[in-house]
Formats: structure tokens, sequence, C-alpha cells
């Protein structure tokens, strides 16, 4: 359908902030991943699965209180609080079992280990719950001056870019100023070297993948309230975007990985509003290899000068 | 040859020969074997375990009573995850485990691909969930028939509604670019156009998975659709309806056989109001088919998933035309699927031919109070 | 350490797995009555199993570290047992003979379920060879393998439907076709690194499979081509079962052209330049070595194998559709060389037979096969991370055999 000669400013801002929304729900994952390949060179695939995890406990915890009668907020921020710890303690489980004892091996064996991770808890999830797609509570509350403009922006899309401004700023500051942040810096940059200088390599490798599960839960929450369903295979699809995200922005880098995100939302959903979203995806990942290809290591990324 | 390549073979050998121990027959010989294969792992089980649910309470409540031919039925749930290569281990697996019929498979092309070695063993196959019209429209596979109707046939009815009924000129017509999704979102097209008393004005496929669907739908509003044709399951259009609501669009939606599942109102809550879905005749009145939504509840504890109903009939109507026959014998089977009636949740069907049923009447039902009611 | 205070490490351990576990296994909500299903047997099992299986764990840990150590400390490398009786002409002789007429007798003696899946099996063994020259050889992390095999079962799904040509002639059209594809793909990666390398192929796996999915007019949409033809032999016409056993032949033979002009290519000349930039692009630069030629013939060489068999793929399954060429594809035959050891054909094979037959014979565990999929696919890999065959250096020594290679030993 073609999209008419005139220029239509609505229309244009509608996509835009689609857009925004979609990638906000992208960069917050894909900071688990940037954060994870950025100290072990590691593309955690179970990363989705966690957020998954993330989602379903939110979705059991809130149910469980709403049946005992409590509404409002509190249930949202108490699920959310338990899915982020839970998030992060499967994060750090997994880590424990699949990539630690890997440390010294072949640069490909941890990979094989996250793929196995990823249909393992998949298919945990399916039978300890259900196959079946459950719905998922709207938890965000209704922001009432939201609602005039509600046909451009409703206040579960403000939420959700709020909260994931937030969880980067906060994440930028933990990085930048705090002793642990200053370690996984140093680890990132040269694991034989910082633990020389005495950091403790394993504890750092352990925070990161707690941080990165959290965040993963808080986007699990976001996008099973906006998309209001869940079921335990979630994870894979938007597991492999948000990894494309954080590719995109230049691996390894939080900014990037937020930038990525972004990127990768708008081309999504103006590739969807002025072409067809029959090639959604092809858009995306054609833009992908576009960038790789001028800019080697992604948009923010720094080339790493090869030495000899 | 050298040290090399020798030690490659013998290490390949080895392995066949390790890997190729074989599994003794696991059941009696005296009962009937009904294979169950469908999706079971992987992101379509939710398709494919309800038929299975629905096989073990049609297969418990028929042993209780004595079994079939005075035999005991046992199932056998092979799993294919709708991809069409396993889908034939699956079947030959069937085959060799001697099964009298195969109820299954669930997607068409993985039934379109196991079909072939069911047909050369004579085997009967039904199919619960299998909508793409060529199964049954072809002639090339007469051993297969289903408890759905086709796409085209639904198609055919949505395009009739929206036209005839709602009366609507601007018809966007979307899928999830899958198997059963596209195949019906082409017909609808196709219907709309011969018509010409309608316009398609936004023909798309969505991203199933997608984490947000505002985009298509800011594209259908700015086509001035009047109606949304959308061909594939629940959990997507459950989306898209939510996101068209809250953007305070109130056109109509209508959908498939896919949606017209209490899941669908579960999920979309709200916004699940004055959606139109196409789906069997009085399955909401029928007793056999609210006995058989209680049975799972009590068995299972939640409301059965996709294609319950339609596993229940495909099961019973196979079990019936054993008992029918007098046997399992295929061209016995065959003669009795097409000439006697059996009464499911579905209604009194049979088959004909080419292998749709008969007597499963199609009407459009409409959500209405949280619950589909039927459209008169 | 102590027994008691292993004792209370798995208490602990246990400890935590139940808690982990807690709301997905113990929880459940019954949406119909509106009560909490609390599950609490699950937790049993958990706390119980984690606690035993915590010792098992620490126990197999404790022993792949011993293992290595020697390994480490001195320079001595013990060949495992199975390799030195494997490198006996009195022990290997034999077994080769009975394992190549068990091979011809096998679908003679299994039913056609088994030599079904056996062919399947081997198709997996030929991707895998074919991607083991890209990733384990030239060290290309590719991630869209199964791009290529899409455009093989394609190219003859499709000119089987509109020109109804043969699966013989079609065979090398697919390869070539293959190599084509590669040749494209590697033209723009070439700059590229490691996981960079990894994430464009992956895009470009999903592209293809995109373009198949909605591309209507050429590919016939998710809905797929059906009855295409199986493989011919001379006009004969065959049933079905005869059908399998050939393609079982077929499959046999054709693994065996294969792991011959793998085995040939890893000694050639272009062999030795990508196992050279495997190990160090710059060096092997230095050395004179055409970079862009090099990994160009990998990406080809390696998408060649796979358009074969994807001719072969289409034949067997006679219907094929989009769905078939997921991304999970390509991880598959990605752990495949993995799991079997990088670079080595023995492994690759050993990997395919048990990736690809174990979720076939764990359909008697149902419901929990994947789940044990998944966890022996981790479990492999924790404790035999360089893969099953350690594919081991050639190590070429002047005098007394000229040329031949033999393991270190020195």
């Amino acid at each position: 359908m073609s999209s008419g000669p005139r220029f239509d400013m609505d229309y244009f801002l509608e996509l835009a902030i689609g857009g925004l929304t979609r990638g906000s729900i992208y960069a917050l994952i894909a900071l688990g991943y940037t954060m994870v390949y950025g100290i072990i060179e590691l593309i955690n695939f179970a990363h989705g699965e966690i957020y998954m995890i993330g989602a379903f406990t939110a979705l059991i915890v809130a149910s469980v209180l709403t049946m005992n009668g409590m509404t409002g907020v509190s249930v949202l921020i108490l699920a959310s609080v338990v899915a982020v710890l839970y998030a992060a303690a499967y994060g750090f489980t997994v880590e424990k079992i699949a990539y630690k004892p890997l440390r010294q091996a072949p640069r490909l064996s941890p990979l094989i280990s996250a793929i196995g991770m990823s249909i393992f808890l998949q298919n945990y999830v399916l039978i300890a719950q259900t196959s079946d797609f459950l719905p998922f509570p709207n938890l965000l509350p209704v922001l009432p001056f939201m609602e005039p403009y509600s046909h451009i922006m409703g206040s579960t899309e403000l939420i959700i870019v709020l909260t994931t401004a937030l969880a980067t700023a906060a994440l930028t500051f933990f990085i930048k100023f705090t002793k642990l942040g200053k370690a996984m810096r140093a680890t990132a940059q040269d694991r034989h070297m910082a633990m020389l200088v005495g950091v403790n390599v394993n504890r750092v490798i352990s925070n990161t993948f707690i941080v990165g599960s959290a965040l993963a839960a808080i986007g699990g929450v976001l996008i099973a309230s906006h998309i209001g369903r869940i079921n335990f295979s979630i994870g894979f699809i938007t597991g492999i975007k948000a990894f494309t995200a954080a590719v995109l922005g230049g691996i390894g880098s939080i900014p990037g990985a937020v930038l990525g995100g972004l990127v990768l939302g708008w081309t999504e959903s103006f590739a969807t509003g002025y072409v067809s979203s029959d090639y959604e995806d092809v858009f995306a990942f054609c833009l992908l290899v576009l960038i790789l290809i001028f800019r080697p290591a992604g948009i923010l990324g720094r080339s790493s000068v090869q030495k000899v | 040859m050298d040290h090399h390549s020798r030690r490659t073979f013998l290490a390949f050998f080895c392995a066949a020969f390790l890997t190729a121990l074989p599994f003794g027959p696991l059941f009696a010989a005296d009962a009937i074997k009904l294979g169950v294969a469908g999706a079971h792992s992987g992101d379509l089980a939710s398709y494919g375990l309800p038929t299975v649910k629905a096989a073990e309470l049609v297969v418990k409540e028929i042993n209780a009573k004595g079994g079939v031919l005075g035999r005991q039925v046992e199932l056998l749930v092979e799993d294919d995850v709708c991809k069409p290569e396993l889908a034939t281990n699956t079947a030959t697996k069937l085959v060799s485990q001697n099964v009298n019929a195969v109820i299954g498979h669930i997607c068409s092309g993985a039934t379109k691909a196991a079909l072939g070695i069911y047909k050369d063993a004579k085997l009967v196959v039904i199919s619960p969930s299998a909508t793409n019209p060529d199964l049954t429209q072809s002639g090339q596979y007469p051993n297969f028939y289903r408890t759905i109707a086709s796409d085209d046939a639904q198609a055919r009815m949505e395009v009739e509604f929206a036209i005839g009924k709602l009366k609507v000129k601007k018809i966007a017509v979307l899928h999830d670019k899958g198997d059963y999704g596209k195949g019906l979102a082409e017909y609808a097209k196709k219907f709309i156009e011969e018509s010409k008393k309608a316009t398609v004005v936004l023909f798309e496929g969505i991203t199933p998975g997608a984490v947000d669907y505002s985009a298509v739908v800011q594209k259908i509003k700015r086509a001035d659709a009047e109606a949304v044709i959308y061909g594939g399951y629940h959990p997507e259009a459950s989306s898209i309806v939510a996101q068209m609501r809250k953007k305070g669009m109130k056109i109509f939606f209508i959908s498939d056989d896919g949606v017209k599942d209490d899941t669908f109102i579960k999920v979309a809550q709200k916004y699940a109001e004055g959606v139109y879905a196409t789906g069997p005749r009085d399955t909401t009145k029928n007793p056999l088919a609210i006995s058989a939504i209680e049975a799972h509840k009590k068995a299972y504890g939640a409301d059965p998933g996709a294609f319950f109903l339609n596993g229940i009939a495909a099961t019973q109507a196979i079990l019936n035309a054993m008992q029918k026959a007098g046997s399992t014998d295929y061209a016995a089977l065959g003669q009795a699927l097409q000439t006697q009636f059996v009464e499911t949740p579905l209604g009194k069907i049979k088959f004909d031919k080419r292998g749709d049923a008969i007597g499963v009447g199609f009407s459009v039902y409409q959500v209405r109070k949280g619950v589909y009611v039927e459209v008169k | 350490m102590k027994a008691s205070a292993e004792f209370i490490k798995s208490f602990f351990i246990s400890l935590w797995f139940m808690l982990l576990t807690f709301p997905i296994l113990v929880i459940r909500v019954n949406t119909i009555e509106k009560v909490v299903e609390w599950r609490w047997r699950n937790m049993a099992f958990i706390g119980i199993g984690s606690f035993l299986l915590s010792f098992v764990w620490r126990w197999l840990l404790s022993r792949k570290e011993k293992g290595r150590q020697p390994a480490e400390t001195g320079n001595v490398e013990t060949l495992p047992l199975g390799r030195r009786l494997l490198a006996e002409p009195r022990i290997y002789r034999p077994a080769l003979t009975a394992l190549a007429l068990f091979t011809i007798a096998f679908p003679l003696l299994f039913s056609s379920y088994q030599t079904n899946i056996m062919t399947t099996a081997l198709i997996y063994v030929m991707l895998g060879l074919g991607l083991n020259i890209v990733v384990g050889l030239a060290g290309l992390l590719d991630l869209g393998y199964v791009a290529f095999y899409a455009v093989g079962a394609y190219s003859y799904a499709l000119l089987n439907h509109h020109f109804g040509l043969g699966f013989w002639a079609i065979l090398p059209v697919g390869g070539l076709l293959g190599a084509l594809f590669g040749i494209l793909l590697g033209f723009p990666v070439l700059r590229l690194r490691g996981d960079y390398l990894a994430i464009v192929t992956l895009g470009f796996g999903e592209i293809i499979r995109l373009i198949l999915e909605n591309w209507n007019a050429f590919s016939f949409g998710p809905s797929g081509i059906a009855n295409i033809s199986r493989p011919g032999l001379f006009g004969i016409s065959m049933t079905l079962n005869e059908a399998t056993i050939y393609i079982y032949y077929l499959m046999v033979a054709l693994c065996l052209f294969t792991i011959f002009v793998v085995n040939r290519l890893q000694d050639s000349r272009i062999g030795r330049a990508w196992i050279a930039l495997r190990e160090d692009e710059v060096a092997c630069q230095a050395m004179g070595i055409d970079k862009t030629r090099t990994k160009l013939t990998a990406f080809a060489l390696g998408a060649t194998w796979a358009g074969m068999v994807g001719v072969i793929f289409a034949a067997k399954t006679t219907f094929i559709n989009p769905a078939c060429f997921t991304f999970m594809e390509s991880a598959m035959i990605l752990s495949i060389v993995v799991l079997g050891g990088m670079g080595s054909i023995a492994g690759v094979i050993l990997g395919a037979l048990i990736l690809i037959l174990t979720p076939e014979y764990l359909r008697a565990f149902s419901a929990y096969r994947m789940l044990l999929f998944g966890t022996a696919m981790v479990l492999m890999m924790v404790f035999r991370p360089q893969g099953i065959v350690t594919n081991i250096r050639r190590v070429y020594r002047y005098g007394t055999k000229g040329k031949e290679s033999r393991p270190a030993q020195a």
C-alpha cells in the first residue's frame, strides 16, 4: 500500500514513539548481553531465557498477591522486586554451572553450553508451568495526565521509556564510579592484568551476570505488561533481537547497547510504517550488515587496533 | 588410506553401532494403538499439547468402558516440533510400532511431509488442526481426514460476514506469516477482490513474538480500514486488538479458529470485547463440548488450549469408526469414517470423500461480556 | 576437604536450589478455581536431587582437574586408551571390517524408522563436515550456515516443481548455488572478525529464511513445497521402504565421499592456509597468503556441502518449508562441530550422531526429552570442553618415515 505523497507529521511521530518503546525494551535486554560479552566474550544465549523467567516469576507473584486481595502499585513493586531477585539468582546459578567450569576451555565451548542452557530453561518452564500463553496483568499504573495523548503515547509506553532511561543512568553511574564497576571495567580490558592487581575476577564475573539478569527481569516485566501475555518461548526471539542491538551499537559498550536498541527499534518501526511489516526483520538485519561493513566495530564500538 | 582417515572410519562405525541399539516393542500386541503426533516441545507446543490431553481424556473414558472392539486403547505420543523433517521420523517411528491409526499432525507442513509415509503404510490420519486446503482438495492424500475447516472455507465465511453483515468497504488483511495464518489471509484477500464489493486496503504479515505491534496498528489506522481480517493464532491477535483499542480504534476485528479460543478472551481481557471469530457451530451449547471442557478442568486444573475440541472430535471419530467397522483395517476404517455419523463436541459428524468433516457447521462468534456468543 | 565440610556445602547447595526453583516449580496458579496450587513434593525432589548431584558434580569436576594437571605440568602426553587401541593395526582392521559390514547391513537388520533417523543423522554428518571447513579449519564463526542448506533445498524443490528436473541433475547445481551464495556472503564480511562475523552471518541466515517466507510468488511462502520427487535410480519405481533404504546407502556413499574430500582438503595447500589463518591472521598474511582468497574459498567450499545436502534433504523429506531452516538449525550444526571437537573429522561424525540421535532415542522420556537434551549439551561441554575427539595437532618431522604425520609423543 502506498503511503501517499504528503508527509504526515502525526504518523511519523506515532511511528517514532512506537520505535522508541520497542527500542527501549531491546536496549534493556541488550545491556545484559553487552556486559557479559564485554567481560568474558561470550554470547550468552540463555539471557533471553532469564528475561522469560523474570516475567514468569513476576506473573506468579502478582497472581498470588492479587488472589490474596492486594491491589495497585504495591503488587507491581513486590512482583518486580521478586522477579529481579530471582532473575539475578538464575543468572548467577547459570554462570556457576554452565560457564564457570569453562573458563579455560576453547572459545566456542561456552557458546554451546549457553545454547544447551537455553534449551534446558525453556523446557524447564514448559514442564513446570504450562505451554499455553498466560495473560499477564497490566501491572503498570495508568497515568491520568497521559490520557489525552494516548493515541500517540500511552502511559505504558512512557513508563517503559522512562524506566529504561533510569536503568541506563543508574548502570552508567555504577560502572563509572563504584569500586565494583571499576573492577568490571578492569576485567573487561584485561582479565589477567586485573587479576594481577588484585581484582577477584570470579566475583566480578558473577556480579556482571547478576546485574545483567536483573536488568533483563525489569525488561521482562515491562514487555509482559505491554504485550499482555507470556509463555515459555518468548525469550528466544527477543534475545536474538537484543543481541543484534548490542552488536549494532558496538558490543561491550553500554551507551552503544542503548543506542543500538533504539536504532533497531526505529528501523523496524519505520520499515513497517513506510514499507511493509513483511520485511521488518529483513530491514533490521540489512541495517546491521550495512553498519558493520562500514563500521566493523558497531556504531559506538572502539575498533581495536590489532597488535602483532 | 592413512592413519587419520582410518580412525575416522572406525569412530564413525563405532558410533553407528552404539547409537543404533534398537528399542524393543514396548506394548502388548493385543491393544489398539493410536499414534498422537504433533508439536509437543518448542515454540508451537501450545498448539500440539492440548490435542494430546484431548486424546488422553477420550481414551481414558473409553478404556474405562471396556475399550474398543473389546481391546484397550493405547496412545503413542510422538513429538514432531512442527518440523517437516522430524515429522517424517515421527511417522516412520509410529509406522514401525504398528499403530492402527494416527491423530495428527498439528501443522499443515509437518502433516504434508508425514502423510506420504502413512499412505504407504495404509494408515488413516485425522488431524485436529491442519487447515491447508491442498490436504483434502488435491486428492493426493486419500488417507487424510480432519476435524477442522480448511483455510478457504473459513476465509470465505469471514469475508462474507464482513461484506454482507457488517457492510464494510475497506478491509485490512493481516496474517502472522505462518503456514496457517498466511494461507487464510491469502484466500481472504482473493475472495474480497472477487466480490468487488470491498477493497483490501492493507495486506501485511506481522512478526510473531515481536515485543510491540504499534507500527502496524498505526498503519491500519492510516489506511482508513473499517475492518481487520486477521489470519493467525490468538497470542498475536490479542496484542494487536489491545493496541488498536488503546489507540482508540473501534473498527471491527474478524479472525479465525485459531482465535476462537477462550484463552484469547483471558489474555486480551476487556479488549476482546466485540471481536469476531469463526469457529465450529454451537460448541458452546453442545453437552459433549461442555463435558469435555469440564473433564479437562478437572484433570488438569486449567482451561483447555487451542484445538482441544477438534482433538476430542478426531479421537472420537477414529475410535467410533473402528467400533463400527469392526476392525482396524484401512479400507474398512475409511468406509466407516465416510458413512457413519459420530457424536462429537463439534456436532454430529462424518467425512466426505476428500476427508473434510461434514456436519461441523461453521458460524461466526462474537465476544460479548467476556464469552464467545454465536452471531445469528 | 573433609567429609563434614562437603556435607555442609551440599546442604547449602540443595537449599539454594530449593529456593531458586520455588516460584516456577512449586507454585502454580490455578486460573479456574482461582486458587494457588502448592506442589511441595517438587521441592522435596529438588532438595534431595541437588544434594546428591552436588557430590557427583564436585567429584567429576575434581576428576577433570586432575586429568588436566599432568598435561599442563609435564610435556608427556599420554594417549587415551581408545586412541592407542585404534593405532594398533591388529585391532582396528577387523573392527573396521566389522563396522563396514554393519553399516551395509544396517537397513536389513533394523526397521525403516531406524534407517530413516540414521539417514537424518548422516545428513547432519555432512552438514557438520561442511561447517567444519568454515569454523573448525578456517576459524570463521558462521551462525547462518543454514542459509546455504536452504538454498540447496529450495533449488531442488523449485527446479523439480517447475521443470521436473531430477535429483542427480540438481545435486551439483545445488552445490554450485551454495558456493555462489557463500561467496556473496563472504565478500562483505571479509573485514569482520570474530563475533561480529557471527552476528552478520546470523542475520544473513534470517534474511534468507524471511525472504522465502514472504516472497510467495517465488517460494510458495510458508506453506512450502510438497511432493518433491525422491532420488531416482535408472527409472526403477520403488516403494517407500525401498526408497528409504536407497537414500540411506546414497547418504553413506556421500558421507564417505565428503570424508575423503575433507580429509584431502585438510592436507592441501589451501587447507594449511586455513589453519594458518585461524591461528594468526597477521602472521599468515606476512607469510604471503592471500587472506581474501583463502577466506572466500572457505566460505564457498563450506557452502557447497550445505547446498548439496540441502538437495538431498528436500529429496528425502519430499516436503520443505521455511520453518525447516531456522536459526536453531544453524545452532544445532554448530553444536555438532564444537561438541565433536573442532577440526576433527571423527569428532564431527560422532557429534552429529550423538546430537541427532539422542533426541530420537530420548523419545522414550517423552515430555522430558528436550530438557534432558539441553542438560546433556551443558554437561558435555562442562566435562569435555575440547569436544569428544580432540584434534591432535600434526607434527611434521624430518627423517625416519618421511612426511608421515604422527601425534606428538616426545
